[in-house]
């Protein structure tokens, strides 16, 4: 690891001060400051060289780690939360029990202890090319190249893909915040603004080294999860993956469908994780089910609308191409099995 | 003495300081301008004593146990998060040593596996390994340990099977896994042999099959 300078924050708005870079002495160091979280990721990666920060502004004394119930029946969710305590809080368990099976579903119960939300939404690809900083990266070196288009690409992207970068955004607790509908609330030294969940990640593009739209000063203050009553009994987290717990999704799906008394569809939020460099979404796949009966046919026409422009990657055994037909597959798996209730993660609770 | 220790700790590496100060050999870069200030005062709570230390703040929790403090029993496995071979309870939740900056644990009280027993007198958790003989080579046993204390401390599991799930971030590549789950699920469960309920119907979907 490079040596850096550590800082504690106790406020959000010492934190912030201490971000900006020095006055009349901004050297690369200084640009490169970063809060440090739960730190999983960002000390993984300052490990192995791919960041190099001049400093770390430690935020974890803030008090930004509560769950709280809005007047709207939404949910707040604290930046500095820590998965495992969000997963498990009785109330996200209750009304977001797709957000809670997703956590679940991802990294190890150590990991969860450790991670907090608003890091979970920062952290960065997966990409063996991305970490290893010997080989080209358009993601880290910008300009050098990607590996992994006709490389190794089974963990990569199908959709969304740029000729400069293939990878995709690791998170499962995007995909059921992305389905959701949830609002990221940031502060920087020139206010406050909210960001909706579909606006923060950003298609690699030919800046694949920008994985989001926040700006380096900014700071994520909490997470508005808006009211999701009416999907609370048919949702669904599938996540497929190379081995059954502790891995990277090859392919995870979040469904909710809102089904009406008549036992039709009066809604459905449909998210992909594992396919594309942000949750994948496309609102008119899901407005395919509204008014549908939860059957087969009807979910099918879903999963093609969503994959519509699916493509490939990676050459040999590191091709991706069988993720399409699996991640059609899921969809409509997902879709099925919320059809009939809502799955948690834990073994007790199938439908 | 509790004090006593956590002194000589904090005068070896004052000495340390003093003579060399320790940096990291692997960064293949380092800024050009000169190196920012190190050396930060925190203080640690591991296995009931107390330990003072100065320390870079780049130094991770693993490798101040293991290499400034003596205690070798946490094991560094990957150094990646991948492996759980670190795992340590930090304020009794099991976390990954290796992940973490000692500087962001000052004040903390951790436990590692040498604050297990009390004396000579063993954990449940130790003394239920050694009868379902979970372990082979042990390199991967202080993670598990401290994480299946953790488990225990958390109370989500209630079956053999949310116990395999929950304690998925220990690999064991000896594949001591189903003496392992069996001796975690009778501490954390209870007596008697646990049966996974998950192998006798299909994988649910959505579910994490354990």
């Amino acid at each position: 690891m490079n040596p850096f300078a550590y800082a504690k924050a106790s406020d959000a708005g010492a934190a912030l001060m201490q971000i900006a870079p020095a006055t009349g002495a901004a050297s690369a160091a200084d640009a490169a400051a970063k809060f440090l979280a739960g730190g999983t990721n960002l000390i993984d990666l300052m490990k192995e060289g791919v960041l190099q920060p001049g400093r770390l502004v430690d935020i974890n004394g803030l008090p930004l780690d509560t769950i709280e119930e809005l007047a709207d029946g939404g949910l707040r969710l604290g930046a500095l939360a820590r998965n495992a305590d969000t997963a498990y809080h009785p109330t996200v368990q209750k009304r977001l029990p797709l957000l809670a099976s997703a956590l679940l579903a991802g990294a190890s119960p150590q990991i969860r202890n450790m991670a907090t939300n608003g890091g979970n939404l920062l952290q960065r690809t997966r990409c063996h090319y991305f970490y290893d900083t010997l080989v080209p990266c358009n993601k880290r070196a910008p300009g050098t190249g990607c590996p992994a288009r006709e490389g190794l690409a089974r963990q990569h992207a199908i959709l969304g893909a740029s000729e400069h970068c293939v990878a995709v955004h690791p998170s499962d607790m995007c995909v059921a915040l992305a389905a959701l509908d949830a609002v990221v609330h940031v502060r920087s030294p020139r206010g406050e603004r909210d960001i909706p969940f579909a606006e923060l990640h950003r298609l690699p593009g030919d800046r694949p080294d920008v994985d989001t739209t926040l700006e380096p000063d900014e700071l994520i203050v909490h997470i508005d999860v808006p009211p999701a009553a009416p999907f609370a009994a048919h949702s669904v987290y599938l996540k497929l993956r190379e081995r059954q717990s502790y891995a990277f999704a090859l392919v995870s799906v979040a469904a909710a469908l809102d089904i009406n008394r008549a036992g039709r569809i009066r809604n459905a939020r449909l998210a992909l994780g594992g396919v594309a460099h942000k949750p994948w979404r496309v609102p008119a796949a899901e407005a395919l089910l509204a008014g549908e009966a939860p059957a087969r046919a009807a979910f099918e026409r879903c999963a093609d609308a969503l994959l519509q422009g699916a493509q490939a990657h990676g050459r040999g055994v590191g091709s991706n191409a069988f993720k399409i037909p699996m991640a059609h597959r899921a969809i409509v798996r997902a879709l099925e099995t919320a059809a009939r209730g809502t799955v948690m993660n834990t073994t007790g609770s199938a439908p | 003495m509790p004090d006593t220790l956590g002194n000589t700790a904090c005068l070896a590496l004052a000495i340390h300081h003093d003579t060399a100060p320790a940096m990291e050999l692997d960064s293949p870069t380092l800024p050009a301008a000169a190196p920012p200030p190190d050396h930060l005062g925190i203080r640690l709570h591991i296995n009931g004593q107390i330990y003072a230390v100065a320390i870079e703040p780049w130094v991770t929790l693993l490798d101040l146990l293991r290499d400034r403090l003596q205690l070798t029993g946490t094991k560094k496995g990957c150094d990646h998060g991948q492996c759980g071979a670190c795992t340590v309870l930090v304020d009794g939740r099991r976390t990954l040593a290796c992940l973490q900056l000692a500087v962001m644990r000052d004040g903390a009280d951790i436990t590692t596996v040498e604050g297990l027993a009390r004396g000579e007198v063993l954990h449940p958790i130790q003394l239920a390994f050694m009868h379902h003989d979970a372990l082979q080579c042990g390199y991967c046993t202080p993670g598990q340990l401290c994480s299946a204390i953790g488990l225990m401390n958390e109370g989500q599991a209630r079956s053999l099977d949310e116990v395999r799930e929950l304690m998925s971030g220990n690999l064991c590549r000896c594949g001591a896994y189903v003496q392992i789950a069996q001796a975690v699920a009778e501490v954390a469960l209870g007596p008697g042999e646990h049966r996974s309920e998950r192998a006798r119907r299909p994988i649910v979907t959505g579910t994490v099959p354990a």
